[in-house]
């Protein structure tokens, strides 16, 4: 990548705004999003990422993104995993292992269903700063 | 197939305790009755923190939020609902300070869910902390932009000042003029310095910061370069925290890429550059001068103010040196301006603050709360209240330079002038929450056990008071102590606070000085009665056997890891009071309440 002037830093910018409003409305593809701080990974979360990727492998599923990111502040559910997908309300799984990981994937994603026993709040979802 | 409804109940304990378990089972009959169970789902889920007003019901998409919900509401839930898509007003939460909120599902006007404001933690949780495009996508880096192309660095300085912000590393300093005192002096070369040395026992809002967010701190670093004059950044990092160091060298790379760091950012004639210098994880080298002298490769001491780093700081260059937080917040603050910022808070502490929430509490965590939010909001609403129901006794606050607020400031509104005022401070953002199982004496001990460890040895003050300290406590914790040591510790904790020279030495006495103050009578326990309620002092606690209720079961000497329980099988047992190391495995063991704990 090229170092950036002041137009094409803003043009990325746009381009990157309007992709994810565009995965909101069209919503063909499923983000499972790890949290992946000190917390997350020493509670197991590389584990639980592993499972996600071998079993989507394994299964073949396509247009399911996995991803991380960093403590979403529930330290005491760690790890969490947040699974947006198209139709269903976006949704915050905690204490999951490679078990419930599977759970998540077959019910959640495939299915349909939440994962009972798993949901967590995001902290105050509706008052983040969005700048 | 994907479902048209989601219930989700509540199935933590306190909520369980509570019967959502007979709500959930009612639920689930309410729908098959009407044949809704495969259109509509019921799910528990974990806590949602606001454990006083459980059981919490939540149906989705619709957002509607019912609190104290009984069994037998089940029916009415789904009638309104789920089937004519209206609220149930009657379980609806509401909020004394809420307006009415007509028939409209509006969650966001929920008092709870406004209890916590994320502005530092605005993207942690959010975005992939590994991807710039992330961030940028997220406002990233137009704050910068604005500083640069439109504001400059006087209207950076000025919307510095009319935020207010104050820094949030612990002593509270107003950022604009250590900003505007460095951007004064006239030097060839000036650094910018990060303090991501965070050291107070059971804080980690910077570590998860640059964990989640690193790019929100080289974005404000940047800006601080620009506005100050500087074209260098150091960021000072405890070599403990090995994640967040990738996360950053990761964004630092990838800045440099888009040329967001380095010569000529976006084509200006501003050119900036950031290191990383490791820590080896000295709690002193949090103190700023220490934290420079380190950087130079001296041994990390404090060095008396003034000169101060604003004017003489790293290698006699003027320095200006804030903590992770405070620069998480320069963005959104350039961004959004000053006086939006200042709304926020209260009129001597705008902003919000991060605290990590641990202790005996249920929901441990990273919280971010406006200013003036109370203790008890933080304690019983955020953190859904003390673990296993028992009684709330104090939270600590700034580690080992804080002190305690008991329950009778539960209520007091917190910043940083009101912490001072009782006693306590802000610090870094720590907060441990104690119930009734701790014991004042062994956790000031444990807080005075850590100064000792950190203390630098420079000053006499410092060294020495904290080991006499530490000496006292052990003491009154053994049952030796005296009254007369209780008014020693007062005198020797005042001496510090006056006679040492950095902040480490002037508040490591504070935790001493605030229990002795709020926790009297548990100090005079330990000393008169040779007691310790909480049975954390292992010297005052005695564990005995009643020869009457033992019924030579064994277990007790089974799990006795010093074999200090002796006993013929179906015979009563007996405890050496020698050999016990007070463990309390046997009392907890015992299944016929025989044995009992003094």
């Amino acid at each position: 990548m090229a170092k950036m002037t002041l137009e094409s830093l803003r043009a990325l910018r746009e381009s990157r705004q309007q992709g994810i409003e565009r995965r909101e409305t069209d919503g063909k593809e499923i983000h499972v999003i790890i949290g992946m701080g000190t917390c997350g990974i020493a509670a197991g979360s590389k584990k639980v990422l592993e499972a996600f990727i071998n079993e989507i492998d394994a299964k073949k599923i396509e247009n399911v993104i996995v991803k991380q990111t960093g403590c979403m502040g529930l330290c005491y559910v760690e790890p969490t995993v947040e699974v947006k997908a198209p139709g269903m309300p976006d949704t915050i799984y905690g204490k999951v292992d490679a078990d419930v990981a599977k759970k998540i994937l077959y019910d959640h994603i495939l299915n349909g269903k939440l994962v009972s026993d798993h949901i967590y709040q995001r902290p105050a979802a509706d008052n983040v700063v969005k700048g | 197939m994907v479902k048209k409804n989601y219930i989700l109940v509540c199935g933590g304990s306190a909520c369980e305790a509570s019967k959502s378990d007979a709500i959930y089972e009612s639920l689930k009959k309410a729908l098959y009755e009407r044949g809704l169970a495969d259109d509509v789902q019921v799910v528990k889920t974990g806590c949602f923190g606001f454990c006083e007003k459980g059981p919490i019901v939540k149906v989705l998409p619709e957002e509607a939020f019912y609190v104290e919900v009984k069994p037998e509401d089940a029916e009415e839930i789904v009638q309104e609902t789920i089937i004519k898509g209206r609220l149930v007003e009657r379980l609806q939460y509401k909020d004394k300070n809420a307006k009415s909120t007509g028939d409209k599902f509006d969650v966001e006007k929920i008092g709870f869910y406004q209890k916590q404001l994320r502005i530092v933690l605005r993207n942690c949780g959010f975005i992939d902390p590994e991807n710039i495009d992330e961030y940028i996508a997220r406002h990233g880096y137009q704050a910068l932009e604005k500083a640069l192309t439109e504001i400059g660095r006087d209207g950076v300085i000025e919307e510095l000042k009319t935020s207010g912000l104050r820094g949030r590393g612990g002593a509270g300093f107003p950022t604009w003029i250590k900003w505007n005192t460095t951007k004064g002096v006239e030097a060839p070369q000036k650094y910018v310095v990060c303090n991501a040395d965070e050291g107070d026992p059971g804080a980690y809002m910077d570590r998860s910061t640059l964990e989640g967010d690193p790019h929100s701190v080289l974005e404000a670093m940047t800006i601080a370069g620009y506005t100050i004059g500087a074209t260098k950044g150091i960021i000072y990092i405890r070599a403990e925290y090995p994640l967040a160091i990738r996360r950053l060298e990761v964004a630092m790379k990838q800045s440099r890429e888009y040329g967001l760091l380095g010569e000529n950012i976006l084509g200006t004639d501003f050119s900036f550059d950031i290191e990383i210098r490791l820590g080896a994880g000295a709690f002193v080298c949090g103190e700023e001068t220490a934290l420079l002298r380190s950087i130079e490769g001296n041994r990390g001491m404090p060095t008396p103010k003034p000169p101060f780093p604003a004017v003489e700081g790293l290698w006699h260059c003027p320095t200006l040196i804030n903590n992770v937080e405070t620069y998480a917040n320069i963005p959104v603050i350039i961004m959004k301006g000053g006086a939006w910022f200042k709304t926020i808070g209260t009129e001597k502490s705008p902003g919000t603050k991060v605290f990590a929430l641990t202790g005996k509490i249920n929901n441990s965590g990273l919280v971010e709360v406006p200013m003036g939010t109370t203790l008890r909001e933080i304690v019983y609403e955020i953190g859904g209240g003390i673990r296993n129901g028992k009684a709330f006794k104090a939270v600590q606050t700034g580690g080992p330079s804080g002190g305690v607020i008991t329950s009778e400031n539960l209520d007091t509104g917190i910043d940083f002038d009101a912490l001072a005022k009782i006693g306590s401070m802000m610090g870094s953002g720590g907060m441990i929450v104690m119930s009734e199982e701790d014991c004042i004496v062994d956790v000031v001990k444990f807080y005075m056990e850590f100064c000792v460890d950190e203390s630098c040895g420079k000053c006499s003050p410092c060294r020495i008071g904290t080991r006499k300290l530490l000496n006292y406590l052990t003491k009154i914790s053994k049952g030796n102590g005296t009254m007369e040591d209780l008014k020693k510790m007062e005198e020797i904790g005042y001496a510090m606070r006056k006679g040492a020279p950095c902040g480490l030495g002037q508040t490591a006495a504070n935790p001493v000085l605030s229990t002795r103050r709020d926790f009297k009578d548990e100090y005079i326990q330990h000393v008169v009665d040779k007691k310790c309620i909480a049975g954390k002092c292992t010297s005052l606690v005695r564990f005995e056997i009643d020869p009457a209720k033992c019924i030579g079961c064994t277990l007790c000497a089974r799990r006795c890891p010093a074999g200090a329980v002796s006993g013929e099988k179906k015979q009563a047992h007996k405890i050496d009071q020698a050999k016990c190391v007070k463990c309390g495995e046997c009392f907890r063991g015992c299944k016929f309440g025989a044995i009992s704990k003094f």
